[in-house]
């Protein structure tokens, strides 16, 4: 095996380090700084990018949402409120870039029989903050979700907020964390298997 | 208790669990949930706590035996007390949160006291009360019988009931194992939990714990992405000739059952090297494998589950790493807990990779159990289909062992496991109507 196919992050994970984890923390310690104001033309490109995520999940177009991510991305949905310590706590979900495939693949599948018949979902995104951070490549993101979710005649709710994390590449501007906070994380839920 | 008549006749016990195949309304009838309550979860030992979730003195959890809201706390000198979460007043519940450390509680309502050992300690304006009013009598009420095998603390209601260690039986050495993966012993049960609901009886999840026979079929989904990157890896024995192999399924008396996955794994590191990828675990590795050399096999093994799953009749369920606790809701609502668990004595990056392993089966395996157990509840639903098959296995020649201590084993798809637990079930269930 060469070093070169150890880089395809869909298939090893060997970035998840401790470095990894002290960078997440860091992170997710600081979304509830004061932030800016953002101006309205980065506040309307963030917004952007949040409705085109929010479409591609509620169309069930799994494979074109993942080519929103970066290929050291994170999607986590903690159990423990605010996040708490993902070395020491698990997650409803710690996907790296290979476990998001594997998500994505698994609901694909065609008999993940928690998703026949499949979750629809329409999500409604609000209060979107953004700062801009150029030294860093990076914009932060935090915004209020609420998810009505309708599957085998039922209907759910879920409510939270997402803090996005931003890198711009090449192709522009690509997700690097989502973090999807969920008001009622640590409690009880039925059939957690639709994508935040 | 005997109004669970159908067709306008009083059916027996007995006539609702028979050798091979149980009756439907014990899955659907409220009456027969309701005496569940009373004589199952009131009349054996049910696993209520782990010590490490209070680790300190005063430290308290709240949590159900059966139905009734409990309080599980450690007083100021270490021992452990489970107490009825009821006010003694009015029947308020005096704590409300689900964890922490205190020396008594107030109730809300209107102000009664109580130490963490359940002593009433204050009544606001005492002079209300007339001269028989006698403090000491109306302490909340408590779980007579507590008893701590080695972290895990359980409770019963019934003052007859045999001694904990006795009725584990059979399942003590095997939580032994399982406890002992851990150096020292050491196990802490504070990595936070999946709090899983269904729309389904308890029981199909007791049921599916020692179930050998389902993985190929229901956890399809699980196999098919795990083959994403080549071999199947985890589990995939499960899938081929499953009866030719080394597995089997145990009934071990009291209602425990058992699965052993360990027979497919032979050296120090055959767990690790069998297991799903999971993230982190190539970074780590390397990170484990350069501090810790020759030692590093049995470090990574222990990020791995412990191929067994040992059922602990009624509401404990080890599975891998996971302390997973059944709560009956109603008759067709159940709580599944899977408590997370890290240990002490290992570097950091285990515990670490345990944390991933951990989110992997609550995520893309158990989902497809539980929407294969709320469809079973649907069905359970037509009257004119009254009964559930456990008959696989029975019958058959020379497929079951019996050993000394009635032990009884056979191959891993067999149904043995649910024809030993309903037993059980039968003797609780029999105790207020024999
Ligand atoms: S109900 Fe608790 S003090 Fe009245
Ligand atoms: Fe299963």
């Amino acid at each position: 095996m060469t070093q070169a196919e150890h880089t395809d992050t869909a298939a090893w994970s060997y970035h998840v380090d401790p470095a990894y984890y002290r960078e997440l923390a860091a992170i997710a310690g600081e979304w509830s700084d004061a932030w800016p104001v953002a101006d309205a033309e980065l506040l309307a490109e963030t917004q952007a990018l949040l409705h085109r995520e929010a479409r591609l999940l509620d169309e069930a177009r799994f494979n074109e949402w993942l080519e929103l991510y970066t290929p050291t991305c994170l999607y986590w949905v903690p159990i423990t409120p605010g996040g708490g310590d993902p070395e020491r706590e698990v997650s409803h979900a710690f996907d790296d870039r290979r476990r998001l495939t594997d998500r994505v693949y698994w609901l694909r599948t065609g008999v993940a029989f928690c998703q026949i018949p499949q979750s629809r979902t329409r999500r409604l995104i609000t209060n979107v903050e953004v700062i801009d951070e150029p030294a860093e490549n990076r914009r932060r993101v935090r915004s209020n979700f609420h998810i009505q979710e309708f599957r085998a005649g039922q209907h759910k709710s879920y409510v939270g907020w997402y803090g996005h994390v931003l890198v711009r590449e090449q192709q522009g501007w690509r997700i690097q964390l989502k973090q999807v906070n969920l008001i009622d994380s640590e409690h009880g839920h039925e059939n957690l298997t639709l994508v935040f | 208790m005997s109004a669970f008549a159908t067709n306008g006749s009083r059916r027996r016990w007995e006539d609702l669990v028979r050798v091979d195949r149980v009756h439907r309304s014990l899955y659907v009838d409220e009456e027969i949930f309701a005496a569940e309550m009373r004589l199952v979860f009131g009349h054996t030992w049910i696993y209520l706590a782990h010590e490490s979730q209070l680790s300190e003195p005063n430290g308290f959890l709240t949590g159900h035996l059966g139905r009734r809201p409990i309080l599980v706390t450690r007083d100021g000198e270490g021992r452990l007390h489970a107490l009825f979460n009821r006010c003694t007043h009015r029947a308020a519940t005096v704590c409300r949160e689900e964890s922490g450390r205190a020396r008594s509680f107030q109730c809300p309502y209107h102000g009664w006291t109580f130490r963490n050992t359940g002593e009433l300690v204050g009544v606001p304006w005492p002079d209300g009360y007339g001269p028989d009013f006698r403090r000491e009598d109306f302490g909340l009420g408590r779980v007579p019988r507590v008893e701590s095998y080695r972290g895990f603390v359980f409770g019963t209601l019934d003052e007859a009931a045999p001694s904990l260690t006795e009725h584990l039986g059979a399942a003590r050495p095997l939580l032994d194992y399982w406890i002992d993966r851990a150096p020292d012993g050491d196990v802490r049960v504070r990595s936070a939990a999946h709090r899983m609901v269904y729309r389904g009886n308890w029981k199909l999840a007791y049921d599916n714990a020692g179930d050998g026979y389902h993985p190929a079929f229901s956890h399809r989904s699980l196999l098919k992405m795990a083959a994403r990157l080549g071999e199947t890896r985890d589990m995939a024995y499960f899938g081929r000739s499953p009866d030719q192999g080394p597995m089997y399924v145990q009934y071990l008396g009291n209602g425990h059952t058992f699965i052993d996955q360990r027979p497919n794994y032979a050296a120090a590191g055959d767990f690790w090297r069998n297991q799903r990828v999971q993230p982190g675990r190539e970074g780590l590795e390397r990170l484990i494998r350069d501090r810790h050399g020759a030692d590093a096999d049995r470090l990574l093994d222990l990020a791995v589950g412990s191929q067994i799953n040992l059922n602990i009749f009624p509401n404990l369920l080890i599975i891998g790493n996971q302390v997973q606790v059944i709560e009956p809701l109603a008759v067709d609502r159940t709580q599944l807990t899977w408590h997370a668990t890290a240990i002490g004595g290992v570097p950091d990056e285990v515990n670490v990779l345990r944390m991933r392993t951990q989110e992997d089966f609550p995520a893309f395996g158990e989902p497809d159990d539980q929407a294969n157990f709320e469809e079973a509840q649907r069905g359970l639903s037509v009257p004119e289909m009254e009964w559930v098959l456990m008959n696989r296995g029975h019958g058959v020649p020379d497929r079951q062992k019996v050993d000394a201590d009635g032990v009884v084993t056979g191959p891993v798809t067999d149904e043995l496991h649910m024809r030993g637990y309903f037993q059980e079930w039968l003797r609780l269930m029999r105790l207020e109507d024999p």
